[in-house]
């Protein structure tokens, strides 16, 4: 079995409880993967020894033959979670030297079930971008390249090294976090797939917090299979988190049926934005016959206030993380400017801002500044709550009206190139998460998964959402798409 | 409603970001193409829609009152900058 980094999940648990492969050895071969990987930047703190410790207690618990989902699994934690004694620095200055003396209840859980750590991936400073490009460690890159040219293009964001290293076979999953689109857009972009679950189902405690109200891990992987797996070890109650819902987790694996017979699939005609390309508009066609053929029934519904998504999400997103990240003052963790004779509390909290955030975060938490400042309150926060209502309204009135789950695409592009964005104003990348982001304002499951490419041979993918709480059939509706799209296409190693 | 350098001022203050003055007016241009965008939210029909206050409906869980962690001064101080006799230290606050 040589390459055994490039097994997903699901095989190499097999191969595992098979005796056929240990998970020393099963780590060893993604340590030596991303010794050789520094060109895409995706892990960004490096735990081998404790992989390796991990990994031995794992085979031991093997042979004991107590082996829960993911004993013995390598997989790589996005810098967003807290890990006690690693370094967790939310792709951000002004934690720089944090190490922090807790574990997040997902990455917790993920060890629980016999998980193996590799190291801490990339992503957006705050989770905040859609390109990797905000990093303090700089961007991560995409293992993915136009054919025929070299150009680096970003693998998206603000989980790019995740969907970097899972797409390069550096790990065999990655945890994710998902605000507006973080898992499911780099998931498009890489030929990954990624799931953001219902709103409530992880727990968020000690994952860096950016807006409390739609940031959700979940997981990233390489196959529908290894997300079903990845998720029942990740989701469950927490008192940690107050928000977190007291619901049984099902075996997501077990009910991955693909079995979608009358099934109603919901086709937005909102998302069929002016001026979208023909290749994205080939693959939802795609999609849409893909599911027909499986026995599904179509119809065509309508979320009247998708066009206002975005505009209430950089209302409500900015305004939260003004608040969250206020606790990044100087005093409690991370990075304190040096200060200048006479300064006092003050100009010591201005400079180490000004220090410690980059120039997104900053602009983003004087947006929520602004927006919860007194007399705009109205008519911008609040006004903005209220659209989100009707967003909400919209997807439970499809609901109610028999739709199961809903296609639609995950990206308006693929890929684009790093820098590429440098010149344009900060609203043009914003449209990234066009068809991301009234998920999380709705507080609902949605899936990215590989179902094509385009004429450069770059990957793309298509969306599916599902109703509160029913990632079981999400996951099985995706398991029918993947089948029938057969996406096999991986990136040609030039790293 | 168009941002100018001294609500850019103002907004920076308040967010206590330092922002030097010649940083201003790429600032407020920023903001302003921001805004422009959301005031799109102005066209949606708002009247008689209560805010979001809740993702899922849902009470808090209430739980007794009773300490469940505590005394772990040198973990929580472990990260401070500064950090001296137990206590986190910063700059002078009163004159």
């Amino acid at each position: 079995m040589s390459e055994l980094n490039k097994m997903g999940l699901a095989e190499a648990r097999d191969a595992l409880r098979a005796g056929e492969t240990s998970s020393v050895e099963l780590t060893d071969a993604c340590l030596t993967a991303i010794n050789s990987a520094g060109a895409l930047n995706a892990f960004v703190h490096h735990t081998g020894d404790l992989a390796m410790q991990q990994a031995g207690a794992a085979d031991e618990r093997i042979k004991a033959g107590d082996a829960p989902a993911m004993c013995g699994l390598p997989i790589g934690i996005k810098d967003l979670f807290c890990t006690k004694g690693v370094p967790s620095q939310a792709g951000s200055r002004i934690l720089e030297g944090f190490l922090p003396e807790y574990e997040s209840t997902v990455s917790q859980k993920l060890f629980d079930s016999g998980a193996v750590m590799l190291g801490k991936l990339n992503m957006d400073e705050f989770a905040m971008g859609s390109s990797n490009e905000t990093s303090i460690y700089g961007s991560a890159v995409n293992p993915w390249r136009r054919t025929g040219d070299d150009t680096k293009l970003t693998p998206g964001g603000s989980s790019g090294g995740s969907a970097a290293a899972v797409a390069a076979d550096l790990c065999l999953a990655a945890t994710g976090t998902d605000t507006g689109g973080s898992i499911r857009q780099p998931a498009a972009f890489t030929g990954t797939v990624g799931i953001k679950p219902t709103y409530g189902r992880c727990s968020r405690w000690g994952i860096v917090a950016f807006a409390s109200s739609l940031d959700q891990a979940g997981p990233m992987t390489k196959s529908v299979r290894d997300a079903a797996i990845m998720l029942g070890a990740m989701a469950g109650f927490d008192s940690k988190d107050s928000t977190s819902v007291d619901l049984a987790v099902p075996d997501f694996e077990a009910t991955l049926t693909g079995d979608i017979r009358g099934k109603k699939i919901g086709i937005p005609r909102e998302y069929r934005m002016d001026g979208m390309s023909d290749e994205i508009e080939k693959l939802w066609a795609d999609g849409i016959a893909m599911l027909r053929d499986a026995g599904a029934e179509i119809v065509d519904i309508s979320l009247p206030h998708t066009k206002y998504a975005l505009p209430a999400y950089y209302v409500i997103a900015p305004a939260e993380a003004s608040s969250n990240l206020a606790r990044y003052d100087g005093v409690r963790y991370g990075h304190r400017a040096k200060m200048d004779h006479g300064d006092g509390i003050t100009e010591m909290y201005e400079k180490t801002r000004a220090e410690g955030f980059g120039h997104e975060v900053q602009r983003r938490v004087m947006v929520g500044t602004y927006v919860l400042s007194a007399g705009f309150y109205d008519a911008y926060y609040n006004r903005a709550r209220k659209v989100r209502s009707l967003i909400k309204k919209d997807f439970e009135d499809a609901f109610a009206s028999g739709v199961d789950t809903i296609l639609t695409p995950a990206t308006p592009s693929a890929a684009f190139g790093l820098n590429e964005m440098a010149e344009t104003d900060p609203v043009a990348m914003y449209l990234n998460d066009v068809f991301t982001v009234t998920v999380n304002l709705a507080g609902l499951p949605g899936i990215a998964l590989p179902t094509g490419t385009n004429a450069q041979g770059l990957p793309l993918g298509l969306q599916l959402i599902g109703r509160p709480w029913e990632e079981a059939e999400l996951l099985s509706t995706a398991y029918a798409l993947e089948r029938s799209a057969g996406f096999m296409a991986k990136a040609e190693k030039w790293w | 409603m168009s941002i100018d350098e001294t609500t850019a001022a103002r907004v920076a203050k308040l967010a206590r970001i330092k922002v030097e003055p010649d940083a201003l007016p790429a600032l407020a241009q920023e903001f302003n193409t921001i805004l422009g965008f959301i005031e799109q939210l102005n066209e949606v029909d708002v009247d008689g829609v209560e805010p979001m206050t809740s993702v899922t409906p849902q009470l808090l869980k209430k739980r007794d009152d009773v300490v469940r962690d505590g005394n772990q001064q040198a973990k929580v101080l472990a990260n401070a900058p500064d950090a001296r006799e137990g206590f986190f230290a910063v700059p002078k606050v009163v004159e």
